[in-house]
């Protein structure tokens, strides 16, 4: 994901003007653009500097979550956590201790596992966020969500979302990891119940199901 | 709240300096750690992770220089760092856990200061020069003179942290690494070791140690370094390191540990591996 990052930001290069990259200074100009438009951010006068942004006040902030841009307006200390669950009503993603010790809020970002509570969400513009629902299938469970279902990889269910897209991150980065590896790849996610063997079992599973081998049931 | 993201150096030097009291993000794991209504207080955010020149690993000279923004998945993961840094590397898979590394950094480690910081006896004990980029230009610190007190560094108004400079450390060295907290991942520190040494002619030729989360700052541990270089490498000499090490530190009783712990697993740690050194077992 760093990689791809920064691979974006390079080939954007130094273009003129304000680029989308510039999402926080950008979002910054856009605010003022809509005080003097629409009363969004109320009792802010525009100032002098464009990006400067009050306190409560909202930026304009496009995110692509599993495949979609969403439009959004948010507050800048807002975490992405916070956004998914209580701005979009994505509920997959779960919130646990809400200060990176969990996992349970665990996304993707450009396909690589974060805490998407320690990540605000103006930071997570321009990347490819994907959340649990975006493993779905259509109606079907993803080759993970699958791979839990049938390793019963947990028991009250509260941190599997999160162990799940670890899992999944893992996966893309190491299609077929060592057990080592894998407990490595799920060492940010903590399970209170104790599943971990089955979450190991599973990321086999899981893996042999996206290599195409497993017979899905 | 103002929030930027530059995306050179200059830029973010001229934010600074029109804001000095702007937050600087190096991948936001302290900064959101607190609650969101925390975060209400701050004047602004100014984020680095955009700023190529801060995000690279490379050699420079006899130097392998990190940006201060490279997030640790990527100095575990860098075949330089493994090869002649090895105990840069084993911090760095030991920090947090796979999240966190995807994202925490060595500057963000350095500026917030932390005694419990697990990089930090790392930096110390392979003597890591500090490069701080301010509207002045740029000025080099040796990272011992840098962190200055509990989350205090030498960091000036205006200044930033660009990236260290790490020197090509002696031939055939060896380096240690270690962390003991609650679990393996996902834990703060208790005590946390770092180790450079080498044998000569069977005596101990080079002897650097350094442990975090017994002082107020990392420490060398400058009197056991001297007590042990010139000894002749044998088994014995593990003890003694290990005792005058407990003897070097002034851990506190806190929420993670007690104070008689830290000096019991200190000396422990640090008699481990002296032996090891001294049976050149590589860990």
């Amino acid at each position: 994901m760093e990689d791809n990052h920064r691979k974006k930001q390079q080939q954007k290069g130094p273009e003129s003007g304000v680029t989308r990259r510039h999402f926080l200074t950008g979002a910054g100009i856009g605010a003022a653009g809509l005080v003097a438009g629409a009363p969004v951010a109320t009792g802010a006068a525009p100032t002098e500097s464009a990006a400067i942004i009050e306190v409560g006040e909202m930026v304009p902030l496009t995110l692509r979550i599993n495949g979609h841009p969403r439009l959004l307006l948010v507050e800048p200390r807002w975490s992405l956590a916070y956004v998914l669950r209580e701005k979009l009503v994505m509920t997959g993603t779960k919130l646990g201790c809400d200060r990176g010790e969990c996992g349970a809020c665990t996304v993707l970002v450009d396909g690589v596992p974060r805490y998407s509570c320690m990540t605000l969400a103006l930071e997570a513009e321009e990347t490819e966020i994907t959340t649990l629902e975006g493993l779905l299938e259509g109606e079907d469970l993803g080759d993970v969500q699958q791979a839990f279902k049938e390793h019963d990889a947990f028991q009250c269910g509260y941190c599997t979302p999160g162990q799940v897209m670890s899992v999944e991150g893992l996966l893309r980065s190491n299609p077929d990891p060592s057990l080592d590896e894998i407990r490595l790849g799920v060492s940010g996610n903590l399970c209170r119940c104790g599943a971990y063997p089955n979450i190991f079992k599973a990321t086999r599973r899981a893996a042999e199901l996206k290599r195409g081998k497993g017979d899905r049931s | 709240m103002k929030a930027f993201a530059p995306r050179s150096l200059d830029e973010a030097m001229v934010r600074l300096t029109e804001d000095p009291d702007l937050r600087l993000l190096a991948g936001c794991t302290d900064l959101m750690v607190g609650e969101p209504e925390d975060r209400l207080g701050l004047p602004g955010v100014l984020d680095l992770r955009g700023l190529s020149e801060l995000r690279r690993i490379e050699w420079h000279d006899d130097a392998l220089e990190i940006g201060a923004v490279t997030p640790f998945s990527q100095i575990r993961d860098s075949p330089e760092v493994q090869k002649s840094f090895p105990a840069l590397a084993e911090a760095a898979s030991k920090i947090g856990g796979w999240q966190i590394q995807n994202r925490a950094s060595l500057g963000g480690n350095m500026a917030n200061a932390s005694p419990a910081g697990d990089s930090l006896p790392v930096l110390l004990v392979l003597e890591a020069q500090v490069v701080l980029v301010g509207p002045e230009g740029t000025r080099t610190v040796p990272y011992r003179e840098f962190h200055l007190g509990y989350r205090q560094t030498a960091l000036g108004p205006g200044e930033i942290i660009g990236w260290v400079r790490l020197p090509k450390p002696p031939e055939n060295a060896m380096q240690f690494f270690r962390k003991v907290g609650a679990r393996e991942a996902q834990a703060i520190s208790k005590v946390v070791v770092a180790l450079l040494a080498d044998v000569s002619d069977g005596r101990v030729s080079e002897y650097r140690l350094a442990a975090g989360s017994v002082a107020e700052v990392p420490l060398r541990l400058t009197e056991v370094e001297k007590a042990m270089v010139g000894r002749a490498a044998k088994a014995e000499i593990a003890n003694l390191a290990g005792h005058l090490a407990a003897q070097a530190v002034r851990p506190i009783d806190d929420v993670r540990s007690t104070a008689e712990y830290r000096r019991f697993a200190l000396e422990q740690v640090v008699r481990r591996m002296t032996l090891q050194l001294v049976r050149r077992v590589p860990e």
